[in-house]
């Protein structure tokens, strides 16, 4: 088990717990006797606009995979289907100046500009793992807030059941909309309790700077006990809603891709099985990875599918 | 064309070392470890990219032969088959070395869950007798049997692609790209075929 922590946690103990956090890793790496677990991430804290921001709860003493990894091998089919092409083309994208549209069942909707979310929520680093359900995986550090915390500055209602993201609708610029592999914008949906789970959260960086281009920049949703494509990129639009939204992936193969998405090694992908991962970055010879059951979060979520057969809501 | 048997034995020589490049160049870029962030991957679908392309060639020289009335496509042939062979075993090989680790277990809880994966297995091993046959020796030995047994290889050109479709995510372009190579080429070969059989009905009833 990477966590030890419970989700439910004191707000008055996140200072704490991220000092504890950041310590436990100085400690880890210096007991490990590795100079190289601590070096990328003491180098990069010298440059990073965000090498100040503490790491938080939750995030796992885990070993981060290559920076130039995580950067070359994306899926953003807004851009192209291919990895490489997808992490070059998305830099024509502008991100500033950029705000979010917030609808449905809240008290204030409104259109936030990001500065502004980003003034009213701390950021913290979250050291998690991400599995991406074409079975690879990596380890990032993310900079963002939990989405729980900004959701309730907007005052969901006692309606607000699910909650509705968006990406940024631009085919003069992210040439891959204007084909058909999927119905654009791409659109993600949580039901609330997994958007409000302190595991839940908005990312904004990674690696002590900002987010690339190419990792869903400036603002996107990261849900770590799910496969990565729920954690949807370039988010322009959040809606509370009372049913459950339809979601891109599940509208292009409904058969292929649930709602809940969770990581699941013992329900497989139609087509392919969801048993093993291969881990980006490790040697040729490197045998995969066993794939944990919520992506290794279960002490955390495990509960809040309690009673659901995870075999029909996949 | 009637050129020198050396003239041809150095042709032949090109053409093998141009067919070995893709592996070159893969196994360098493995070696320096260019192949990006899941070299893995890179390997396996290189060889697989590879293994079709060259079934695709070796398809399309008999129709380049019928059309250009010209026979020296056919010396290549069997150099095509046997690479698209042998990029055929190092997708296999990967996948079961490097992908599974050459673990029984991986491969019993990955092989059945994925039907493309089976459609591989399935490629892979017919193309197993047109390798093995593919010497003269056994071409004579066959006689007429051995045309019958190569025609397997519209079998395989078809399970390939499947294997490719039913392993693609959303995207299917580069599958259809190869989907219509192969049409055309076995298309040719149905054309020709159906004309023949038009013209022996024609003939058998003109002598009646």
């Amino acid at each position: 088990m990477l966590i030890k922590r419970k989700a439910n946690i004191l707000t008055s103990e996140i200072t704490d717990r991220a000092v504890f956090e950041s310590r436990r890793r100085f400690i880890k790496a210096a007991a490990a006797g590795s100079a190289a677990l601590m070096l990328p991430t003491l180098a990069e804290a010298e440059n990073g606009i965000y090498a100040d921001v503490l790491t938080g709860p939750y995030s796992a003493p885990l070993s981060p995979t290559d920076y130039e990894d995580v950067t070359s091998y994306t899926n953003y089919y807004e851009f192209s289907t291919n990895k490489k092409d997808s992490s070059r083309l998305a830099q024509a994208l502008k991100t500033r100046p950029w705000s979010v549209t917030v609808e449905g069942e809240v008290a204030r909707p409104g259109i936030y500009d990001l500065e502004d979310i980003l003034k009213d929520n701390p950021l913290e680093e979250r050291i998690y793992r991400f599995r991406c359900v074409e079975a690879w995986s990596m380890i990032v550090p993310w900079i963002g807030f939990p989405l729980g915390q900004m959701l309730k500055r907007f005052e969901p209602t006692s309606n607000a059941k699910f909650v509705e993201f968006t990406t940024i609708y631009n085919p003069d610029v992210m040439i891959g909309q204007r084909s058909g592999v999927l119905e654009w914008p791409y659109t993600e949906g949580l039901r609330i309790d997994e958007a409000m789970h302190p595991l839940t959260i908005m990312a904004t960086g990674m690696y002590d700077d900002e987010l690339p281009k190419q990792n869903g920049a400036p603002l996107r949703l990261i849900v770590p006990w799910k496969y990565g494509f729920k954690s949807i990129k370039a988010v322009v639009k959040i809606r509370l809603l009372e049913n459950m939204p339809d979601t891109a992936w599940n509208k292009s193969a409904p058969r292929e891709y649930g709602f809940y998405a969770n990581v699941n090694p013992e329900v497989s992908h139609p087509r392919w099985s969801q048993k093993r991962e291969r881990v980006l970055g490790s040697s040729i010879f490197a045998a995969k990875r066993n794939t944990e059951k919520f992506n290794g979060y279960g002490e955390q979520v495990a509960s809040l599918y309690s009673g659901m057969d995870l075999k029909k809501y996949y | 064309m009637a050129l020198d048997k050396k003239y041809w034995t150095a042709i032949k020589a090109c053409v093998f070392l141009l067919s070995l490049l893709p592996f070159v160049l893969l196994l360098k870029a493995a070696i320096q470890d260019q192949l990006g962030a899941n070299p893995v991957e890179a390997l396996h679908h290189g060889c697989g990219d590879w293994a079709l392309r060259f079934l695709c060639l070796g398809l399309g020289l008999t129709p380049y032969r019928k059309i250009t009335g010209q026979s020296w496509p056919i010396r290549f042939r069997r150099m095509m088959g046997l690479f698209a062979f042998f990029y055929a075993t190092l997708h296999f090989l990967v996948y079961v070395i490097l992908d599974l680790s050459g673990s029984w277990s991986a491969f019993k809880d990955e092989v059945p869950d994925s039907p493309y994966i089976l459609m591989g297995l399935l490629t892979f091993f017919l193309m197993i007798p047109l390798a093995v046959t593919s010497t003269k020796a056994m071409q004579k030995r066959l006689a007429a049997n051995w045309r019958k047994l190569h025609r397997l290889v519209y079998i395989i050109a078809i399970t390939a692609l499947i294997h490719f479709f039913w392993l693609v995510k959303a995207d299917y372009t580069q599958p259809l790209v190869y989907a219509l190579i192969i049409f055309v080429l076995l298309g040719f070969r149905m054309l020709l075929f159906l004309g023949k059989k038009i013209n022996k009905i024609q003939s058998a009833w003109a002598s009646e």
